[in-house]
């Protein structure tokens, strides 16, 4: 099938469920449809039920951010099928590399969700331990990230590889729409593809990045900028969870089989703001809002879900239920983090070795912290000279 | 077919060992170093534009890529953020990168990479991710270069907490240094004095590890009236200058401060109260150059003890000059000459 970007230039697009919420068997698809089909509805209401605790997270933090209790957040809101279809198709061993905005995936991947606030909170740069859960921390230098992501994807191959590479190790990184003008991101797709490294770029093409339109990013549609860089490059539409999943473990299949990195873009919409400073009213319409609130990647999969049975009042009440607590735990987790490391926690892991300058600065700070600051360095020296000079 | 796994461990047709004393140019001693350490530990990898085969423009990296192949020898793309990214990652699953970028003005490419990402994911994952990733940087004048082949840019990453900058004078130092940089579990900008890669000296093969070169400075010559203070490629000229001043019967002292981040204030200071004066020689700028950094904490720990304001020998604030007029901004001998002369005249 195919969509289009606005323009009049039909680009095709991977669609396995229609935004009623109907499956699509298109020419061409099978392989995707196949895919898709391991997903029983055991599976597709566990993907629904994080799909919508991925928008109560949002709601949640938003909330706590206008009563103060956050500085900032960036809701994903529009975005929970490319996040949670992409997520599914992971496995634990599988490295992460997100962008800011990633909360679907953090939410899958078993991140303490208030861990996950401690960044917004203005409490730690980071938030968790990568190494507990292959995912790295936020990076907010648009696109850095991605040059991380292929240099770790150039060590797996480096190590001494899994006899069965199926079960080896695949990477994947988070990108947006206004990444991909970045100079780290082309660089990224430069160096996975010569070096045929185990990454997925996934590209959630949200349309916006902050104030700018996608026509500020490219003249062409964006998943054609894989292809340009040798790699198998796919548009899927994002707000269905069936077609993100199928390419995406696709994507991860071709990494484990050594065949090299993919990109994928997937076609969605930022229906929220950039972030809680921002406002959209100030550059998008809402007719186009409401356009893509049609398109809804919650509702989509919640009809197919009823139509096939697997979605009651029930299990909604019990999502309900399971929302209420992850909100409640929100609420209290985010300001119980205030108890945390002293001020002069500054001073911690800045290396991991002794470096004189910030012990030095450290002490001072310490005894200025105790009200005792220590004597100027040269009146020491005066001292100790007798006054001599 | 060769697997990926034999091939990251070949190492074959690779010699016993080097070991003894030799005399080895600078540069040569730094590849001593690399092999070394590659030998020793096999997550040690190299990477850069035109090091393998070529064995780097100025032949650093010559015949390690033959020894260890071309998973750990990497002739990567050209594009240096691209570089530093990838290291990243490859540090973060466990390797020890080590990467070349060809001469000073290039690192530029990379310089987002290494001051908001490689240092500073230790302190943002709060300890959890450490960075041991070397950065090799050709640098500093005085080899007839076009533009951006003779700059000096060290403090602009000494300013960049997370960061380790340091530049070796000897080969006997570069050849420790590069092998506890490669160590270090921090990162590490290992500014190499490109004028002295030529310049040769004894080089213990055997010197263990764990060494504090990467912190201490060191007194490389005993004097009473005036202390210089360099470092790299300058230390030769501090040395040259200790000379002439000797004939002309002043006795100076001069500190090779091997790092500018962290930088040895002890060393310093303990030499400044004994000779009451100090010059500091770089050949980057003086505006906002290490010099000024030393210069501020000299002033601050041993006020009583100067008999003159500490000085400063270095580049202009102008862009690095032309080749034809390079060895006007460069701190000479007589440059040197004049500011103890300005230091005695207080």
């Amino acid at each position: 099938m195919t969509t289009t970007n606005g323009s009049n230039e039909a680009i095709p697009t991977l669609q396995l469920l229609d935004p009623q919420g109907n499956r699509v068997t298109t020419r061409g698809t099978k392989g995707y449809r196949d895919r898709a089909a391991t997903l029983t509805t055991e599976d597709l209401r566990g993907m629904y039920r994080d799909m919508v605790l991925t928008r109560r997270f949002d709601d949640e933090a938003t909330s706590l951010q206008r009563q103060g209790e956050l500085a900032l957040f960036a809701p994903a809101r529009g975005q929970e099928a490319a996040q949670v279809g992409s997520a599914y198709a992971l496995r634990p061993q599988d490295y992460v590399f997100p962008s800011y905005r990633e909360h679907g995936v953090l939410h899958v991947r078993g991140l303490d969700p208030v861990d996950r606030l401690r960044f917004f909170r203005g409490s730690d740069h980071g938030g968790w331990n990568p190494t507990e859960h292959n995912t790295a921390v936020y990076t907010i230098v648009i696109g850095a990230h991605t040059l991380h992501a292929a240099g770790y994807a150039m060590g797996v191959q480096r190590d001494d590889t899994p006899l069965d590479k199926r079960d080896g190790t695949a990477v994947i990184t988070y990108f947006g729409d206004g990444a991909t003008s970045q100079g780290d991101v082309n660089e990224a797709m430069v160096y996975a593809a010569v070096n045929n490294a185990p990454v997925v770029f996934f590209l959630q093409n949200n349309q916006w990045a902050i104030s700018e339109p996608t026509t500020r990013q490219t003249k062409g549609p964006l998943y054609k900028r894989g292809e340009a860089f040798g790699m198998p490059s796919l548009r899927v539409d994002g707000n269905d969870v069936l077609a993100v999943y199928a390419a995406t473990q696709e994507a991860l299949e071709r990494a484990r089989l050594g065949e090299g990195p993919s990109f994928i873009e997937a076609f969605t919409y930022r229906m929220g703001a950039h972030t809680t400073s921002d406002d959209p009213t100030r550059y998008r319409t809402s007719e186009q809002e409401e356009q893509w609130r049609r398109r809804d990647p919650i509702d989509r999969l919640g009809a197919l879900l009823r139509a096939e049975g697997g979605l009651d009042d029930d299990f909604e009440a019990e999502i309900k239920a399971a929302g209420d607590e992850l909100g409640a735990k929100l609420r209290t987790g985010v300001r119980a983090l205030d108890g945390g490391p002293a001020v002069s926690s500054t001073f911690d892991d800045v290396y991991a070795t002794p470096h004189g300058v910030v012990a030095a600065e450290r002490a001072w700070y310490e005894a200025y912290d105790a009200g005792d600051p220590p004597a100027p360095q040269y009146a020491i020296a005066d001292s100790a000279q007798g006054g001599a000079r | 077919m060769t697997t990926m796994a034999e091939r990251t461990h070949t190492t074959g047709g690779a010699a016993e060992p080097a070991s003894g004393t030799q005399t080895l140019s600078l540069g040569k001693a730094i590849n001593e170093g690399l092999r070394a350490a590659m030998r020793r530990d096999d997550k040690v990898m190299l990477m850069g534009e035109d090091i393998g085969p070529l064995g780097g423009v100025f032949r650093v990296t010559d015949g390690l890529q033959a020894e260890f192949g071309e998973q750990r020898v990497v002739d990567t793309p050209l594009a240096e953020s691209g570089i530093v990214g990838t290291a990243i990652g490859l540090a973060m699953r466990g390797y020890r990168p080590v990467c070349e970028i060809q001469f000073d003005g290039f690192v530029f490419p990379a310089f987002n990479q290494i001051t908001t990402q490689l240092s500073k994911i230790h302190n943002r994952t709060r300890g959890a991710v450490q960075m041991p990733v070397v950065i090799r940087i050709p640098y500093g004048g005085g080899i007839g270069g076009v533009e951006h082949h003779g700059e000096s840019p060290e403090a602009l990453f000494a300013h960049t907490a997370g960061l380790r900058v340091v530049s070796p004078s000897t080969p006997q130092d570069a050849y420790t240094m590069i092998q506890e940089a490669i160590a270090s579990p921090d990162p590490v900008l290992f500014f190499e004095p490109k004028s002295r890669y030529w310049g040769k000296g004894a080089v213990d093969l055997d010197t263990p590890l764990g060494t504090d070169t990467l912190n201490a400075a060191q007194v490389v010559r005993q004097g009473t009236d005036v202390t210089l203070v360099a470092y790299g490629p300058s230390v030769v000229t501090a040395l040259k200058t200790a000379d002439a001043l000797a004939e002309e019967g002043r006795s100076a002292e001069v500190i090779d401060l091997r790092a500018i981040s962290p930088i040895d204030t002890a060393a310093v200071v303990a030499s400044v109260r004994k000779t009451g004066r100090c010059v500091v020689i770089h050949e980057a700028p003086v505006f906002f150059g290490a010099g000024a950094e030393i210069a501020a904490r000299v002033t601050e720990e041993c006020f009583y003890a100067l008999e003159a304001p500490v000085l400063r020998v270095g580049g202009f604030h102008t862009p690095y000059p032309v080749a034809k007029h390079e060895h006007e901004y460069l701190p000479s001998v007589d440059r040197v000459l004049d500011a103890v002369d300005r230091a005695f005249a207080h």
